[in-house]
């Protein structure tokens, strides 16, 4: 149990940490904004609640040695300079270190000079007690902030007292666990007004009583700003030793509105008296408000004003309450449970494909009615259900302006980073395998790209970089692109390192599109010096390998001198892809849709004809074409008329031989296994309408292995072992 | 967990392949099919016959006989597949695999389950657990785990025969 919620406890606060960098990023370039230095309070203050609950100490004492130091921030007199957002960002990553790897030691220390700093950085703006600060007291300060109380914090931003029932009763045998039941009501003391009343009536006679037990029991009234998992955090080392039942009364400061407990509520609340009990004796008793108009002390209407002002109150607290609701209404969900849903789903599909063909073939038309709505419900649940794994790329946009920031810093370089389309939503695994390869664009778009400042000055640029990242829907596809006004691609200079490096034959024309390809080569770089951000060569190549796994395709566009723009071409989802089924022999086979561009005819004489070359013109185009009966080893005999299924790779065009195009196919992949990791020509197999088995051809896999035997002696005929 | 599972099992499906008995442990069959299409992969050595659908999952196919060495598995109608339940890099991994016909499930008493022999049998002595003689026949009792290896599963090449040509 406690794992599950140190797990929680982490996830939850590499989200906050993002969160707050992102309002310290904000901040920096608005200082002014206090709505941001409220968000990064909240983030404090959360981090400081869950990691106290979660056995994380460490932690929520330094997030609220943050929250003293920055305090003066929320007086909103103080500009929020660079140095400043430094020093907050690397207690960030001090918590992420904290978080990943405690040792209490080292974190400890760099917390405290962390701390210094930032108090020395805001000595000048704290208030009048602590204005003559010299650096040598702010070293004692730690010491005295850890002590210091929560509940005595300066009421001018007045945070919410809630007054919790505590009932309390430790197990017989507490004393021999070492627990002493009176430290933890102590304990509590120190978390604001408390009473405490002790129950002895368990206690036996002195005859009976073993003087080792413990038979008392408490019930605490505390009222504190404490949220309640400080308070259950008080007796998280004896929860499994005692009942315990904490109840939240009432909350709010504003305690007016909220109607007070009667006493008779109170007691029915606690178990101490049967509703029927007290509302016999409530009924002896007349209403305030006759008693006072019999008396004639108000009029009538006017004891009705005032019941009508009260229901109002009433009502306000009510819709307080619902709208508390309304914005807890999202859940978290593990990921685990979702993919399995989905996979749930692409089994429904499956079978609803069958359930279709079924209802075609048999003259029943009712069956085809129903047929027709599974179908229809199917297809809806499916969206839904691959919607649920959607995600806004934003959050990924915005972790990069923390690494632009800290390259900006380690290069010298001044860049600006502009975001759009945060809102558009990919698929859950397509983010995160985005992560990588968009690290490594944007460390290349700020190394070799964006120049320093003086060169930029002297081309008449502005002084300042600009990257942009954006997204955009494209059909099935989203367009991720990095755009930055750098100096852009030299073609030459790629050009000349190509023939250097033997990627390129010294006298061959390359169009531009095939020369900005080569910086996807391995170990490709024109960096005249390797720095420590890039130039080392490996980066493009693993981008490109990335992007490729995903079934996308990258573009670069480089007007020279004036900037960069590659744009990476995604599919939203990769779980289920649009294929082209085909017919090869007897077996099925799913070509992805993304690669086909058309498909022609090839006849007999055709094939005949270009002896044994496998080559097709394609408008005055040279083709390579393969058989997949070739590669697969499929027996049956061809059919007069093969189809050639032209397929556009980074490579270049290739056709692959089919004998019969079936059509296009929705495809729910569904993966090989470990078992099948040296297969080169399938990447994964789908299940048919009639329960079969189709193999998904890996186009670009195969382009790749046929690369490699064009440089083997033999030649021939190309088709992977 | 698995050694006290294995002393504890008695009982075991018999299986047929080429005129000689076979046995899974029962804890490790989870349903017998019979013979559907299979779906080759390419690249496969011959005793990976391939893939079929299992109720929406895909799951591989061996041809127990190719993987002994004794030849291809003719398709008949007793044909059946027998579905195992294996253990591949710590994970649980369904696996089906291709026999003659399946014959029963038997009660066999450990006291007479013979450690494999070194030499004289059919298979290798590293798939067997034990031999074991019911009635009239002669049962191999295979180890799944050591038959459905990893090192097993991806090797280039069927079983050579020397060791049955040897026998």
């Amino acid at each position: 149990m406690n794992n599950d919620l140190t797990e929680t406890f982490r996830t939850e606060a590499g989200e906050l940490l993002a969160e707050l960098e992102a309002a310290l990023l904000v901040l920096e370039t608005a200082p002014g904004e206090s709505g941001q230095i409220g968000r990064l309070f909240r983030c404090l203050h959360t981090l400081k609640g869950s990691g106290a609950m979660s056995g994380y100490g460490e932690i929520a004492s330094f997030a609220h040695k943050l929250e003293d130091v920055l305090e003066v921030l929320r007086a909103g007199n103080v500009t929020v300079g660079a140095k400043l957002i430094d020093r907050v960002l690397s207690a960030a990553d001090l918590i992420q270190t904290m978080l990943d790897d405690p040792d209490p030691l080292l974190s400890n220390k760099r917390a405290d000079e962390i701390l210094a700093a930032l108090r020395e950085l805001l000595a000048p703006f704290s208030g009048p007690p602590k204005n003559d600060q010299t650096p040598g007291e702010s070293d004692r300060e730690p010491q005295e902030l850890s002590c210091a109380n929560p509940c005595e914090q300066p009421l001018s931003d007045s945070p919410p007292v809630t007054t919790y029932r505590i009932f309390f009763r430790p197990n017989r045998d507490i004393f021999n666990r070492g627990v002493n039941p009176a430290l933890l009501l102590q304990d509590l003391r120190t978390l604001g007004t408390c009473r405490i009343t002790v129950d002895v009536d368990a206690m036996p006679d002195l005859w009976d009583m073993d003087p080792e037990g413990c038979y008392t029991s408490w019930d605490i009234i505390l009222s504190t700003s404490e949220d309640i998992n400080a308070l259950k955090d008080v007796f998280i080392f004896v929860e499994e030793d005692c009942e315990l039942k904490i109840e939240r009364i009432c909350e709010d400061s504003n305690l007016e509105e909220v109607p007070r407990k009667r006493l008779g509520e109170m007691l029915v609340e606690k178990g101490d008296a049967t509703l029927e009990q007290v509302s016999r004796v409530l009924g002896k008793q007349k209403r305030l408000g006759e008693m006072l108009v019999e008396e004639g002390v108000v009029s009538p209407s006017k004891v009705r004003a005032a019941l009508m002002e009260q229901r109002q109150l009433r009502e306000i607290v009510e819709k307080k309450k619902e709208q508390v609701e309304q914005s807890t209404a999202s859940v978290r969900v593990p990921a685990a449970k979702l993919d399995s849903m989905v996979d749930l789903v692409g089994e429904l599909v499956t079978v609803q494909a069958s359930l279709r063909q079924l209802a075609r073939s048999k003259k029943f038309p009712e069956l085809r009615l129903i047929a027709e709505q599974v179908d229809r419900l199917t297809s809806e649940l499916r969206d839904n259900t691959m919607s649920l794994r959607m995600v806004p790329i934003g959050a990924t946009f915005n972790k990069f302006s923390r690494l632009v920031r800290d390259l900006s810093a380690e290069l010298s370089k001044e860049v600006v980073l502009t975001t759009e389309g945060s809102q558009v939503e990919l698929d859950k695994t397509v983010i995160e395998r985005l992560q990588d390869p968009l690290v490594h664009i944007i460390r290349n778009s700020m190394d070799h790209g964006i120049e320093t400042p003086e060169k930029r000055l002297s081309r008449g640029k502005n002084r300042k970089g600009a990257l942009h990242l954006s997204a955009q829907h494209s059909g099935a596809y989203v367009l991720v692109k990095i755009a930055d006004d750098g100096a852009g691609l030299d073609t030459r200079a790629l050009l000349a390192r190509g023939i250097e490096k033997g990627l390129v034959q010294p006298d061959s024309q390359l169009s531009e599109k095939e020369i900005f390809s080569l910086i996807f080569a391995q170990g490709f770089s024109t960096a005249k010096q390797v720095t420590s951000v890039s130039g080392r060569g490996v980066g493009m190549d693993v981008v490109k390998r990335a992007i490729d796994s995903m079934g996308g395709s990258i573009e670069i566009f480089s007007p020279k001198g004036l900037g960069t723009t590659i744009t990476l071409k995604l599919p939203l989802t990769l779980a289920i892809i649009d294929g082209l089924l085909v017919k090869v022999g007897e077996g099925y086979f799913v070509l992805p849709l993304s690669f086909v561009e058309e498909c022609i005819e090839l006849t007999r004489q055709d094939a005949a004809k270009d002896n044994g070359r496998q080559l097709t013109f394609i408008r005055q185009n040279l083709v390579p074409y393969i058989r997949l009966r070739d590669l697969f080893s499929t027996d049956a005999p061809p059919p007069p008329v093969e189809q050639i299924v032209i397929a556009q790779t980074p490579e270049g065009k290739i056709g692959l031989v089919v004998d019969k195009v079936v059509g296009q196919h929705q495809t729910v992949i569904k993966n090989l296994g470990k078992l099948y990791r040296n297969v080169r020509a399938v990447s994964g197999t789908t299940i048919l309408g009639d329960g079969t088995v189709a193999l998904i051809v890996d186009i670009p896999k195969i382009v790749d292995s046929l690369a490699l035997n064009e440089t083997a002696p033999e030649g021939g005929v190309p088709a992977p072992h | 967990m698995k050694s006290s599972e294995q002393a504890v099992t008695t009982q075991f499906l018999t299986f047929k392949l080429g005129g000689e008995v076979f046995a899974f442990a029962i804890g490790r069959v989870r349903e017998v099919l019979d013979y559907t299409a299979v779906t080759k992969i390419p690249e496969m050595p011959d005793f990976m016959l391939g893939v079929i659908n299992l109720r929406g999952s895909v799951v591989t196919v061996v041809d127990m006989r190719l993987k002994f060495g004794m030849g291809p598995t003719p398709r008949a109608v007793n044909t059946c597949i027998v579905i195992v339940e294996i253990e591949l890099e710590g994970e649980t991994t369904i696996l089906g695999a291709l026999a003659d016909c399946v014959q029963e499930v038997v009660d066999l008493d450990p006291e007479n389950i013979e450690p494999p022999p070194r030499i004289g049998a059919r298979v290798k002595s590293r798939f067997i657990e034990g031999m074991c003689k019911n009635g009239e026949d002669f049962i191999t009792i295979l180890d799944i785990d050591g038959v459905f290896s990893r090192e097993e599963l991806e090797m280039r090449q069927n079983c050579p025969r020397d060791l049955a040509a040897a026998s």
